[in-house]
């Protein structure tokens, strides 16, 4: 196949980044997408250009480091794969594919297509957990927990933290990553004792990190590559109202 | 030139004395104690963010040591951990299937083919259970039955039910509990986290392990970090063959900058080849993708019995093919150990046997499986991994069958480490793949979670203590000249890397290593041709250092130059496996000699003379390593041929 790539080069923050064009020629259909950069980056490197920065790393599906806009789409065209599992057999011979990074005020850009996602961290660090020190946790039995629950506990914890969600949504909203998170914990016993101090944290530290707000545009669970469902983030609204309604303090009794 | 020259013994692993399941115990209540009021004004160096290191640095911020942590991804929940998907074994015995802590030990030794330490290897059975209770503490959302207990299933060749898991993603479960655990000291603020920051030297103070030198990927700045004690949980080496299951930028260059520092690498050519991955589809490969080895739960793997067969998978009839695992192992059948499986599907691809466009793959079939159970059994057991499988060969596992050929996975190999998890280096502490310490020759399915986690969660927090309690260490800083020269050392060798301007590219000759390794220092080693990669893998260095182009500069995102120290170090590595490779004449666990098989092909042992751990000591570039001994004794698990006929 030959392709013709259009990709945003932007050598650091401060530059102002702009769409560059290369012809791509003899790629095979088995290549997977970010095998296809590294035959471009092969050329450029030998004919003394800067290759393009983009983030990678398992290149199985799993760590969420890639992240590209492909054709407008976050991870590309097919639904449930990350950019590094696309394989080039879903574009045809003679396109042109038009190549970003992820855009939201949250994850400024580093180089090219790298951006900066450590709001994603700060949201966790502000209650994404169950305070357990090890050591202190009791026989794994003694609390049972219904199937039912754990499998959409899982569902939830799926989610890999690439972002393509806040990429997606109109508003750089960062809520279904938000939600994932809380839906996981408060579907467990274990999450039940910090559940409402939780929300109020995680929630904070996702409008402090300049993260738009969510307005229902349902953009992110298609592009979420592991189907988050959207309905997470109707059980953290629920949550938040109940917490706000007994004070963020963690009433007794809650 | 001799290729390596003999030093001293090892003569004390530091492990108490007395019966193996007191000796654990003995070591906590011996082990020195920080007062918790001292901890926060000592420093530990944690490099690495996966199971070993994330759990380690959480656990110690806990206890209210300051620690800094360090990984080069952009987030410490991306370290490669992540990935493992089959599970996480246990000596709980929930199955009351004859399950217990010495059966875990057991198992556990005999599947190292007895290359392994016991004191270690009972240790890590018996801190098993607490791992699980842990995790599920932290809301890791294990699979559970109906009654909402947890669910367990049997795994690599293991004969009870001990593995617990979350679907395929039991690394990344447990990985985002410990990365949880850690960010939550992160924002209590007695962690500080480095992302995007790579070590690239290990800073040593009257021979104590002081600091490290590090270099912020985004902005090229390189720096000098201090510290009371250092732990490496930087992963394995498996990316010295180029193609394996671990994620691009997994490295060895952590824990090579520490040998050369004069930390001992012990068994480096013991390696791990994973039986059911994808196989190549072309020259363009970057990385190979392993399909969970739960699948020959179901799953029949065979080959056509004649050579050259062309047929279409489904066009073979009964007769004409050949399930030669069940063949050859009629007791383990189709779960059979990794190493067993893997050299087995070498065996029939060469002899012509194999299937698919490069003839490099069998077939792992499941029309059985689905006529037995349902299409809808399997989906509920494989959907995603047969999704993922489609997504990359284009092909529809329910329908034809699977293609898998054996990968390099894990490194049981690393440096070495006495009972405490200690290098040689005083203060330099060594935890997960990164260490040798727990597998022997070859690791169990579903092992590798549980040894990280031991080590991160209850091992190191515990020894660590002990050393740090034997201080005050003296009160040093970056301009200590031993930092300084440290640091120049990296700042030079930037500069050396980035000065070649040749005109080959960094991926070629990684590409190339690979290929050699793989051919020789793969699943079956032969003198000839390990001798030959050595001179092989000389020159390719040479070349290196003389040809290899990186791009761009040191001062900002370069993702050429940190390509580039990787494979540098990469080289000396290979041709150190080699040599290990080549002393070690006998086969055990991954280490397959040709020259060294039973009659029937299976690996022959050299108890006599080969039943110790080889750990080698880096001498000067261009000068033989120094190998020293430490003797293995089997009080409890008699070494026997391991048989799984």
């Amino acid at each position: 196949m030959n392709l013709t790539l259009r990709i945003w080069r932007q050598k650091g923050p401060e530059d102002k980044g702009r769409m560059v064009t290369y012809p791509v020629d003899d790629v095979s259909p088995d290549m997977s997408f970010l095998e296809m950069l590294d035959v471009l980056n092969e050329r450029l490197i030998l004919s003394g250009e800067d290759p393009v920065a983009f983030d990678h790393d398992c290149r199985e599906g799993i760590c969420g480091m890639c992240g590209l806009m492909i054709n407008g789409d976050a991870h590309g065209p097919q639904r449930g794969t990350t950019a590094c599992q696309l394989h080039m057999r879903q574009f045809s011979d003679g396109e042109t594919i038009d190549i970003e990074p992820w855009r939201a005020s949250a994850f400024p850009v580093v180089k090219d297509l790298v951006v900066n996602r450590s709001a994603f961290d700060k949201i966790i660090a502000a209650g994404g957990y169950v305070t357990a020190p090890t050591g202190s946790a009791p026989e794994a039995h003694s609390t049972p927990v219904a199937k039912a629950n754990a499998d959409a506990a899982f569902e939830s914890a799926a989610c890999i933290g690439c972002g393509a969600c806040v990429a997606a949504c109109p508003n750089g909203s960062g809520m279904l990553f938000t939600a994932a998170k809380l839906t996981q914990l408060s579907l467990l016993p274990q999450g039940q004792p910090e559940r409402y101090t939780r929300v109020i944290g995680m929630v904070d530290a996702h409008d402090e990190a300049g993260f738009g707000g969510c307005t229902n545009a349902g953009e992110c669970t298609p592009a979420c590559p592991k189907g988050i469902p959207l309905n997470t983030i109707g059980r953290l609204n629920r949550d938040y109202l109940t917490a706000t309604a007994k004070g963020a303090n963690n009433t007794p009794g809650s | 030139m001799e290729l390596f020259t003999e030093g001293d013994p090892i003569a004390d692993t530091k492990a108490p004395a007395g019966p193996v399941e007191k000796r654990w115990e003995t070591r906590r209540f011996e082990a020195k104690l920080v007062n918790p009021a001292n901890r926060r004004k000592m420093t530990v160096i944690v490099v690495g963010t996966g199971l070993a290191g994330g759990s380690a640095a959480a656990t110690l911020a806990e206890q209210g040591y300051h620690v800094k942590s360090y990984c080069y991804q952009d987030s410490p929940r991306r370290a490669h951990s992540i990935a493992a998907q089959g599970g996480i074994n246990a000596a709980k015995n929930y199955r009351n299937d004859g399950d217990s802590v010495h059966r875990l030990f057991y198992d556990t030794v005999k599947g190292g083919d007895f290359r392994s330490r016991e004191s270690n290897v009972h240790r890590l059975a018996e801190v098993s259970v607490n791992i699980i209770d842990q995790c599920v503490a932290q809301g890791v959302p294990f699979a559970r039955e109906y009654g909402g207990l947890l669910d367990t299933r049997s795994f690599g060749g293991a004969q009870v039910q001990r593995t617990f898991y979350a679907r395929g993603q039991t690394g990344q479960q447990l990985l985002l509990g410990a990365y949880q655990a850690l960010e939550r000291q992160i924002g209590l603020g007695t962690v500080e986290m480095n992302t995007r920051h790579e070590m690239l030297e290990l800073v040593l103070i009257d021979g104590k392990a002081r600091g490290i030198v590090v270099r912020d990927m985004v902005t090229g700045e390189i720096s000098t970090e201090m510290a009371d004690a250092v732990v490496l949980a930087s992963g394995g080496y498996g990316n010295v063959f180029y193609l394996s299951t671990n994620a691009k930028g997994c490295n060895v260059t952590a824990t090579w900058r520490a040998h050369r520092k004069g930390a001992y690498f012990a068994n480096p050519c013991y390696t791990q080849i994973h039986p059911t991955c994808i196989p190549v589809s072309g020259d363009h490969q970057s990385k190979l993708t392993l399909m969970s080895e739960s699948l020959r739960n179901d799953g029949r793997v065979w080959v056509p019995k004649t050579k050259g067969d062309d047929r279409s998978p489904k066009d073979i009839p009964e007769d004409e093919r050949d399930y030669y695992l069940e063949r050859i192992y009629p007791s383990f059948g189709n779960l059979v150990p990794r190493d067993i499986a893997s050299r087995a599907a070498k065996n029939v691809c060469d002899e012509g046997r194999g299937v698919g466009p490069t003839k490099l793959g069998v077939y792992l079939d499941f029309a059985d499986a689905i006529g037995r159970l349902g299409r809808k059994a399997i989906e509920a057991k494989y959907g995603n991994l047969f999704e993922m499988y489609e997504r990359i060969t284009g092909e529809d596992p329910y329908e034809v069958p699977m293609r898998i050929y054996p990968a390099v996975h894990y490194t049981m190999g690393g440096l070495w480490v006495d009972y405490d998890l200690q290098s040689n280096i005083p203060g330099l502490f060594v935890i997960g793949e990164a260490n040798f310490s727990d597998h022997g020759a070859n690791r169990l399915g579903a092992s590798a979670l549980m040894q990280g986690l031991a080590d991160g969660y209850f091992v190191l927090p515990t020894t660590i203590a002990n050393y740090l309690a034997s201080g005050p260490l003296e009160k040093v800083d970056a301009s200590h000249p031993a930092a300084v020269e440290a640091r120049t050392d990296v700042e030079d060798r930037v500069q050396r890397l980035l000065g070649v301007n040749g005109d080959r590219t960094v991926d070629s000759f990684h590409r190339e290593l690979g290929q050699i390794m793989w051919e020789h220092c793969g699943m079956e080693r032969s003198e000839a041709g390990l001798r030959k990669a050595i001179d092989e893998i000389r020159a390719l260095r040479e070349a290196f250092w003389q040809r290899v182009k990186v791009s761009g500069t040191g001062e900002e995102l370069n993702q050429s130059l940190e390509k580039a120290g990787r494979v540098a170090d990469f080289f000396e590595l290979a041709e150190l496996m080699c040599i290990d490779a080549l002393h070690r004449e006998e086969s055990c666990g991954g280490h397959f000699r040709a020259e060294h098989q039973t009659p029937d092909g299976e690996a022959q042992r050299d108890d006599d003379r080969f039943a110790y751990v080889a750990a080698w000591e880096f001498t000067a570039d261009g000068e033989p390593s120094l190998l020293h001994k430490e003797d293995l004794k089997f009080e409890y698990v008699h070494p026997t041929q391991r048989s799984y006929k």
